[in-house]
């Protein structure tokens, strides 16, 4: 996991699920890219032309509710995106996020469409740096950080040969 | 049948007594940290522990399946057969070529490592039903799904919860899986509902009052002679739409009725598992069940919860059908209402049962002529439109009153149409006078 990053903010509301994030109709394929191309199609038609890579989420409440589709975080990856930030997230979603290698942080942030974010992951920092407000969050536990860095299959493939 | 008390209580009254070694948990536990402390090997776990645990299940689905093979073939693995379940239900028969590609992975998968347990067309119907019917499902098991329903299980005393595709291909590996011990909410339900009250109305009304992230990463466990009282039916309704309130699983303690519908049907032994008398509650919410009205979830959450009564908006479909109300009970309750009734001329009724076997006990029972004598379609079984995927997706403007159980901004089709959520009687209700109708009021007229 990156120590430190800074990005460019879209913002969304509280309960954004994963209907939004990726319409049922593209849960064709497993692609991040292709998947990245229809990512909130339906509620932020400008979210797929003009995200770009290294960009932020910051929402509100309960993000990536609803169903388990992995899909979901697979399409904010492909489309750049390379932390999640809300005060609290539904837990598949929050699973599958870990799984794959997207950095969620639990933490209620103010941020505005385009501010830039600073993070500092190894300190559980945040500063927005358009209003300099900052934030602290609680680090993940150990056992997480390890899951996120190696990934799940990586995990499991460790787990394959040490059990035979 | 009251849930025994736990026996080292019963045993030794005076527990503190006895000297209590090192790591023994002096609280009780629930019945969700029971079976992970069972499943992890451990004497006792504590909510937010992570624990690596057994499972004794994994099933995906047509959507959630091909993700999960592709990360399979990295494992250079073969799945452990007879813990892997595959069903075809979202996009079968094959709506299209891009998901006739996608079950066509899972025919392939099923056929390479001889796995037995795959339903196909014909053979199976929506998972979560399916997962109950053939008995993969009882009481004490440890069961995850790559779909966020396979909470529906905990209506049999199972922890059952939905995983990523990812990780289900790695519990298919491994046989194991991690978990985040969940805090415990206690719902009691007490009192007698009323007439057309299902357990739709009852989780809903739950739903309403702690909102859709009320049980966030929690473990709901129902209670209550009103709970007891339901048909088993009712029953996974309620744990089905516990993910609703942002839950990992709603298990309700196993009794007669759920002991009744295993026998000759349940894979293997099972324990059953109750929660010690001084298990630990983050919370515990007592409701009266004779105070629930039959309600109606408005657009675009499943907390928007009204009475149906008070609702007047016109509608252009009705859908019966779904993991959530398509089973033979949910049937005859919409049957009973539309029984020599039409369907108003301006709504499509649509009625899907939820599996094979309940679509022949309902050819059985004639419930299936009673549709369409009402001029109801009437289609094999299926999630199809659900969430919107074909067979009844909504267009620009439409309404649909359905007894599925998700409302989100187009779940069933257009971005600008609408869901309504509600038991199958109020579907039926509402298809007749093609406004959304409390059965009650239909039927006084
Ligand atoms: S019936 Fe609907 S909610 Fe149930 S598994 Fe199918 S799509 Fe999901």
């Amino acid at each position: 996991m990156e120590k430190y990053i800074k990005g460019r903010v879209w913002r969304f509301s509280e309960n954004v699920d994963t209907d939004q994030i990726i319409p049922a109709i593209y849960l064709v394929t497993g692609d991040k890219q292709e998947l990245a191309k229809h990512a909130f199609e339906n509620v932020r038609p400008d979210f797929a032309k003009d995200v770009s890579d290294g960009d932020i989420i910051v929402a509100g409440p309960n993000f990536g509710s609803g169903s388990s589709r992995e899909h979901a975080p697979r399409a904010l990856l492909g489309a750049g995106i390379r932390c999640v930030i809300a005060p609290s997230f539904a837990r598949i979603f929050y699973r599958n996020s870990i799984n794959i290698g997207l950095p969620l942080v639990e933490c209620d942030v103010d941020a505005a469409d385009g501010d830039v974010l600073a993070i500092d992951f190894e300190d559980g920092k945040i500063v927005n740096t358009n209003t300099s407000a900052g934030y602290t969050f609680p680090s993940l536990p150990e056992f997480l950080v390890d899951l996120l860095d190696a990934g799940l299959i990586e995990n499991t493939k460790r787990k394959l040969t040490r059990t035979g | 049948m009251a849930p025994p008390s736990d026996t080292r209580r019963q045993y030794h009254p005076h527990a503190s007594f006895y000297p209590i070694a090192a790591n023994t948990r002096v609280m009780g536990m629930t019945i969700a940290e029971k079976i992970l402390a069972a499943h992890a090997g451990k004497d006792s776990v504590s909510p937010k522990e992570i624990v690596d645990a057994r499972i004794d299940y994994v099933m995906v689905n047509d959507v959630t399946g091909l993700p999960a093979f592709e990360v399979f073939e990295e494992f250079d693995a073969t799945p452990i057969l007879e813990k892997t379940v595959l069903i075809q239900d979202h996009y079968v028969p094959n709506k299209d070529v891009a998901s006739a590609e996608q079950a066509k992975s899972m025919r392939e998968f099923a056929r390479r490592y001889g796995i037995k347990n795959h339903f196909d067309v014909g053979r199976g119907g929506v998972c979560h039903q399916i997962m109950i019917e053939e008995g993969f499902s009882a009481p004490g098991r440890l069961i995850v799904g790559a779909d966020s329903h396979t909470c529906s299980y905990g209506a049999l005393g199972a922890l059952s919860t939905g995983i990523g595709s990812s990780e289900a291909a790695s519990a298919m590996a491994t046989g194991e899986l991690w978990f985040k011990v969940p805090e415990t909410q206690k719902f009691v339900v007490d009192g007698e509902p009323g007439k057309y009250v299902m357990g739709k109305d009852i989780i809903l009304h739950i739903i309403g009052d702690i909102g859709v992230s009320g049980s966030l990463y929690k473990s709901m466990e129902f209670y209550g002679s009103a709970i007891e009282s339901l048909h088993l039916s009712d029953r996974i309704t309620i744990s089905n739409m516990a993910i609703e309130a942002g839950a990992k699983c709603g298990i309700i303690p196993p009794d007669e009725a759920v002991f009744d519908y295993l026998k000759n049907r349940v894979i293997g032994e099972y324990s059953p598992v109750y929660a010690d008398e001084d298990a630990e509650y983050e919370d515990i919410f007592e409701y009266d069940a004779s105070e629930i009205a039959v309600l109606v979830a408005t657009p675009h959450l499943p907390e928007n919860v009204t009475p149906a009564s008070e609702i007047d908006v016109q509608i252009d479909q009705a859908y019966l059908g779904s993991c959530t109300n398509g089973r033979i009970e949910d049937l005859r309750a919409a049957a009973a209402v539309l029984k020599g009734k039409s369907v108003h001329t301006d709504v499509r009724m649509i009625v899907v049962p939820a599996s094979k076997s309940i679509f022949e006990q309902a050819m059985r029972e004639g419930l299936l002529k009673v549709f369409m004598d009402a001029d109801a379609y009437v289609a094999g079984p299926t999630c199809g439109a659900c969430l919107g995927g074909y067979m009844g997706v909504l267009a620009e403007g439409e309404r649909c009153i359905s007894s599925t159980n998700r409302n989100f901004i187009g779940r069933m089709g257009h971005p600008n149409s609408e869901v309504y959520l509600a038991n199958p009687a109020v579907v039926a209700a509402s298809a007749v006078t093609g406004r959304i109708t409390d059965p009650e009021d239909l039927l006084e007229r």
